[in-house]
């Protein structure tokens, strides 16, 4: 990996991480008596550890011309192996969490235990930790294959991944210790936030900088797609976490909002982190793999454009759906509500076109279980979309809200899309960029696959009973006008339905151990083959071509 | 003085027109026929390519 980059860009990472070892410092001494010194400590053992690995590789041979004649994927893999294993640790967390449900007393008495601390891990673990490395890793990947141009640099997209990886480690162990600023998907202390406002700069950049040079005449749709998922979610990451910390020593801080501005700020934030984390960018992979795995073109490349420009201006307004029934002014709520519904169109866009792409290649959907994994990825993101809109009505809302129905909604568009259509670009782009012929092993792929589907299918089925039974009973009257039902009665309600939604996450999460085991045994079985390679000295690449055009 | 009806106005009647012009915008662009070979081109590019960057 050391050996990939520059003497200057092995300078240039050698000076960085000494300056973010600085910073990890000044925050432990500055933050010494507050538990802000475990992070301080924490950042400064990275860097140092970081350090000690491009010291290491320091000397090695600089990495020859030849290279700009391949696409730079390293990164790529990295960014994949990180994502499979984020996802065994969210996924795990998250049926954790869904067990406490069921057995409360689970807590062994240890505040790091909570359901309070645990739960963030999961969401987190999940949304960034799997969700945004898997971003990361094919978003350079479909980046240099759609614009034909080599990634700018060697060193910039490992500092966009690492240092992403350490945002995601700040925020996981900061849960654990009791850190945390209480926003939905925000919950990581302003000195997380300013980090990761860094690295998202320097992502962004790669992306201008690589179109930049890019060789083909259009911008591919997947690269709008990308790119509206970097932008969108840089600002919204810097408004909604704008805050004053207590003090530069402390990882408390008080957010410059409050009241019903805060909770519009965070819901903003909240809902178009579901639109351009969780839907752009996976959109991003949908367009580019599954044409490219069905081998056919995109059904309607029109389809496209308009889905995204609907989902792109349509999203930003409909976060005031989250707020029915406060004192947040009627209309507000009604725009809200009006946008949510009209969402259906952009999005019942991108679903049939996907659809109508495969429409001619389904004996490779019932033969392939990768493209398999992203058809039925669409079909769940074509039913999430429409039961989005559904809920956000204001009446619907009345039932679901504050229910298990919501967490269904949720876990059929995280489950069902994010991950699905995630493991399916994994299992495309594995034996890819190993330059293997298929997977490790195609079996454990469909294994995953029935295990992923059974696993969804129990447990957005036992969420949505939940909710509704609950809905139901919060909202049911005796004759003489009280409330038919206690809180403690819709719990005990809930319990056969909590068994059943920890079983689904389990079958799940076990899909996800297998999906990695798969992964990392395609990865031995390359560097297996790489080892078996001929004693034979290396011809370089250009010489080859130079002899074949004579 | 802007008081908070005034800024409902402005964003209700404003915020409706920008976004039918965005729309027609959106439209007019994506239907262009002189548009509709880039198009095709770009989805098909995609499927064919050879796994190494254009020098």
């Amino acid at each position: 990996m050391i050996s990939e980059l520059t003497r200057g860009e092995r300078r240039l990472a050698l000076a960085v991480l000494t300056a973010v070892a600085i910073l990890g410092l000044a925050l432990a001494v500055a933050g010494r008596g507050d538990i802000l010194a475990v992070h301080g400590g924490l950042i400064m053992a990275s860097a140092v550890v970081l350090m000690f690995f491009v010291i290491s590789g320091y000397y090695a041979p600089e990495p020859g011309e030849e290279r700009f004649a391949q696409y730079y994927d390293t990164p790529t893999k990295a960014g994949v192996v990180l994502a499979m294993i984020w996802a065994v640790i969210g996924m795990g967390v998250g049926d954790w969490v869904a067990w406490l449900l069921v057995y409360p007393e689970m807590t062994f008495d240890a505040a790091w235990a909570s359901f309070g601390r645990l739960r963030p891990v999961h969401t987190s673990g999940v949304i960034f930790g799997f969700g945004g490395n898997a971003l990361i890793a094919t978003s350079f990947h479909v980046l240099q294959r759609t614009s034909r141009a080599r990634l700018p640099d060697q060193f910039s997209p490992w500092f966009v991944l690492i240092g992403y990886n350490l945002f995601c480690l700040l925020a996981a162990s900061g849960y654990l210790l009791g850190i945390t600023q209480s926003k939905e998907y925000a919950e990581p202390e302003w000195y997380a936030d300013l980090w990761l406002v860094v690295v998202w700069v320097v992502y962004f950049s790669i992306y201008l900088r690589t179109l930049m040079r890019r060789q083909e005449p259009h911008i591919y749709v997947a690269n709008w797609y990308y790119m509206a998922f970097i932008l969108v979610v840089a600002i919204l990451h810097i408004v909604n976490n704008l805050a004053v910390p207590i003090s530069f020593g402390s990882a408390k801080s008080y957010s410059a909002f409050a009241g019903v501005q805060d909770a519009m700020t965070q819901w903003w934030y909240g809902h178009n982190a579901v639109a351009f984390f969780l839907t752009a960018g996976f959109l991003g992979m949908m367009y580019y793999y599954l044409p490219k795995r069905a081998g056919r073109p995109v059904f309607s490349y029109r389809m496209g454009i308009l889905g995204f420009w609907g989902i792109t201006f349509m999203y930003m307004w409909a976060g005031s759906h989250h707020l029915h029934y406060t004192a947040l002014p009627q209309w507000v709520q009604t725009l809200g509500m009006t946008f949510s519904v009209m969402l259906i169109v952009p999005s019942w866009l991108a679903a049939a076109n996907a659809l109508l792409t495969l429409n001619g290649a389904w004996d490779k959907v019932r033969d392939d279980a990768t493209l398999r994994f992203m058809m039925l990825a669409v079909v769940f993101y074509g039913l999430s979309t429409f039961e989005g809109s559904f809920m956000s009505i204001r009446a619907v809302n009345s039932l679901s809200h504050y229910t298990d129905w919501t967490v269904g909604h949720v876990h059929a568009g995280a489950l069902g899309w994010v991950a699905l259509i995630t493991f399916g670009s994994i299992y495309a782009v594995v034996p890819w960029i190993w330059k293997q012929p298929s997977m490790y092993s195609n079996k454990l792929v469909e294994a995953h696959f029935w295990l992923s589907l059974a696993g969804t299918l129990i447990y957005v089925f036992a969420m949505w009973n939940s909710g509704i039974i609950q809905g139901l009973m919060w909202r049911t009257y005796s004759e003489g006008g009280t409330l038919a039902y206690s809180f403690i009665d819709s719990l005990v309600a809930m319990r056969p339905y909590y068994i059943a939604r920890a079983i689904g996450g389990g079958f799940f999460a076990v899909g996800a151990v297998i999906g990695l085991y798969n992964v990392w045994m395609t990865i031995r079985q390359a560097s297996a083959e790489r080892a078996e390679a001929p004693d034979a000295p290396v011809v370089p690449a250009l010489a080859r071509s130079l002899q074949a055009g004579e | 003085m802007i008081d908070h009806d005034t800024l409902v106005a402005f964003s209700k009647s404003y915020g409706l027109f920008y976004l039918m012009a965005m729309a027609l915008t959106v439209v007019a662009y994506t239907f262009w026929p002189s548009n509709k070979e880039r198009f095709d081109e770009a989805a098909k590019s995609i499927i064919d390519d050879e796994d190494t960057p254009c020098r």
